[in-house]
């Protein structure tokens, strides 16, 4: 559990996060998200006690971050900027911060296991590709088997394969009742990932709400569902007000409802379903649209077609 | 890569689990330091720039004067101090050292480590004196090793064609004991430096500017004030330790601290370096 009340951070004459209160709670994965330069690094950074703020206060777990114990056996983090002398091996960057914590050397094995290291455990960090890197990251915040895990861009430099261990991971960190907080910018990603988003823009709470929720505030949210049953369906989500357009071999491209609604009513209809897919270019709209107003620079308004279903 | 075990990443996870009791503290702090210290190739080399300063200079200094010694005229053996000789490396040896102060903080900043190192253990200035502890004692023990080596080896060039000092003459274990402990306490003053700038080129230049400019700079102004300031440079109380003909050496006067005096001052600027480090750590964003 992470609880944020008031944060205010500025460096300088920049605001980086304004009076922001949000929380995390735990057995489910939140997704931080938010323009580049909305301040995610930053309240992330918080969090952890990197940062001082300027008001307001967070605290893990009922403490502040400060007050832990043990911090590293209750709160893992993968920051965003790497955080590793580039000629320390992997295993000596592990177990430096294993010893600080009274966490056993074994587990250092277990981690660079669970992350799939071990044959460059002794490498030096500085010759590792920036996928390995992100990996050497997610190994250390898992050293002490904490309850809270921070993820920063977990995915930045991951091929497709590492992008869906990440996530695979994620889920299950969460699924053992874990809490899980996950920045990123790329709102397809969590949208797949994540089942509670934390957005925010300029430093400021934007929405804070299930996944399912947000995208069904976009107003344009498109699902695109393919089934045997295609008209018996279309007509169940008529009555319940959606619009549907109806291509060929049974696909219907619905808007006014969310997949997981969508979902359940053919469930009841007793419909099968063989696709039931959010279109990534609406998902996108959704965010932008919430985040249109904090992008901390725009393209020239002219120079970009307005957000489609945008109310404006 | 292997990632089938993704998904297991503890086989007996329970949020509930108890949090062993106490907190954590300096003998991990101090475990890892050490770990940090010896893991990354800058400390090795650092440490072998040092003794090829300290014994090495030492040993061609000895050499050729022995070798010459017999063709050397009166001016050059009046106050021809064997100890002193020996341990002319002294000077480069504060250089390499601060250089191996300097990295052991720095590195953490440049690197980003710093971060994970706060997040592992937030009270800063028990981490600060962890880290200072550890380098302190590594550099104590080099340091001390380093000197009585470059003075043995420097009496046994000497010995046969040039007088030479033992141990137990008065004033000799001082200087040799005192020159590691000065290049000890300026290994540390690094450190302290390098807190409070956090970047290692600025730190080296700070560092190799107090102990070297600021002697020349102060030649320029009259002589009475040189006389009065002069005695409180770390290279002038560093080369009055390592003698044992007090109140010589190339900045004379009788003007000069005792060697503990001076040794006392050195560990005020490294203490107060250290503490405004501490406080600044605190204080900024990591």
């Amino acid at each position: 559990m992470i609880e944020a009340r008031d944060l205010t951070k500025r460096y300088g004459e920049a605001l980086a996060v304004d009076h922001l209160s949000f929380e995390v709670r735990p057995g489910r994965v939140t997704g931080f998200l938010g323009p580049n330069g909305a301040g995610k690094s930053t309240t992330m950074r918080l969090i952890l006690g990197l940062d001082r703020p300027d008001s307001g206060r967070v605290t893990v777990n009922g403490r502040t971050y400060h007050d832990l114990p043990w911090p590293l056996r209750e709160v893992g983090a993968l920051l965003e900027a790497r955080s590793v002398h580039p000629g320390r091996s992997a295993y000596m960057h592990l177990l430096s911060l294993a010893q600080t914590n009274d966490i056993p050397r074994s587990r250092v094995d277990e981690v660079l296991e669970l992350v799939g290291l071990t044959s460059v455990a002794r490498r030096r960090a500085g010759t590792f590709s920036l996928g390995m890197g992100q990996r050497l990251g997610i190994a250390a915040a898992m050293l002490g088997d904490p309850a809270v895990l921070l993820f920063d861009e977990p995915v930045n430099g991951l091929d497709p394969e590492g992008i869906r261990w990440v996530r695979m991971l994620l889920k299950s960190l969460a699924a053992e009742g874990r809490t899980v907080l996950v920045s990123s910018h790329l709102m397809s990603e969590m949208a797949v990932t994540a089942d509670h988003v934390v957005v925010i823009g300029k430093g400021r709470l934007i929405a804070e709400q299930p996944v399912g929720e947000l995208l069904a505030r976009s107003s344009g949210g498109l699902v695109r569902v393919r089934t045997p049953g295609a008209e018996q369906l279309q007509a169940v989500l008529a009555r319940e007000g959606a619009r549907i357009e109806a291509g060929g071999d049974g696909t219907l491209e619905v808007t006014g409802l969310s997949a997981s609604e969508i979902g359940e009513l053919a469930l009841s209809a007793g419909v099968a379903l063989h696709e039931l897919s959010p279109q990534a270019g609406t998902l996108e709209e959704a965010f932008m649209e919430l985040t249109k107003d904090s992008v901390e620079f725009r393209v020239d308004r002219d120079g970009r077609a307005p957000v489609a279903g945008a109310p404006r | 890569m292997s990632t089938v075990s993704a998904g297991l990443p503890s086989k007996d996870f329970s949020v509930d689990r108890p949090v062993p009791p106490g907190r954590y503290g300096p003998a991990g702090l101090l475990r890892a330091e050490w770990t940090k210290l010896r893991s990354v190739r800058s400390t090795v080399w650092t440490l072998v720039v040092t003794v090829l300063a300290v014994v090495g200079i030492g040993a061609v200094a000895t050499a050729v004067t022995a070798a010459h010694w017999n063709g050397g005229g009166p001016a050059e053996r009046f106050g021809f101090d064997p100890t002193q000789r020996s341990l002319a490396g002294l000077f480069l040896g504060q250089i390499a050292i601060g250089v191996l102060g300097v990295l052991a903080m720095s590195a953490e900043f440049s690197s980003g480590t710093i971060r994970a190192t706060f997040a592992a253990a937030p009270h800063r200035t028990l981490v600060l004196v962890c880290k200072t502890v550890v380098f302190g004692l590594v550099a104590l023990v080099t340091s001390e090793v380093l000197t009585f080596a470059a003075f043995e080896l420097g009496q046994q060039l000497l010995k046969g064609t040039t007088p030479y000092a033992t141990l137990g003459q008065p004033g000799v274990l001082r200087a040799v004991a005192g020159a590691g402990l000065v290049l000890t306490v300026m290994g540390l003053f690094a450190l302290g430096l390098a807190a409070i700038i956090r970047h290692t080129a600025g730190a080296l230049a700070t560092y190799v500017g107090l102990l070297l400019v600021l002697p020349l700079i102060i030649q320029a102004f009259p002589t009475s004030f040189q006389q009065a300031v002069l005695r409180y440079m770390p290279l002038v109380i560093a080369e009055h330790m390592a003698t044992t003909r007090l109140g010589g050496g190339a900045f004379g006067g009788g003007s000069l601290l005792s060697p503990w005096v001076g040794f006392a001052v050195l560990c005020g600027y490294t203490l107060a370096a250290l503490v405004v480090g501490a406080v600044l750590l605190n204080r900024r964003d990591a």
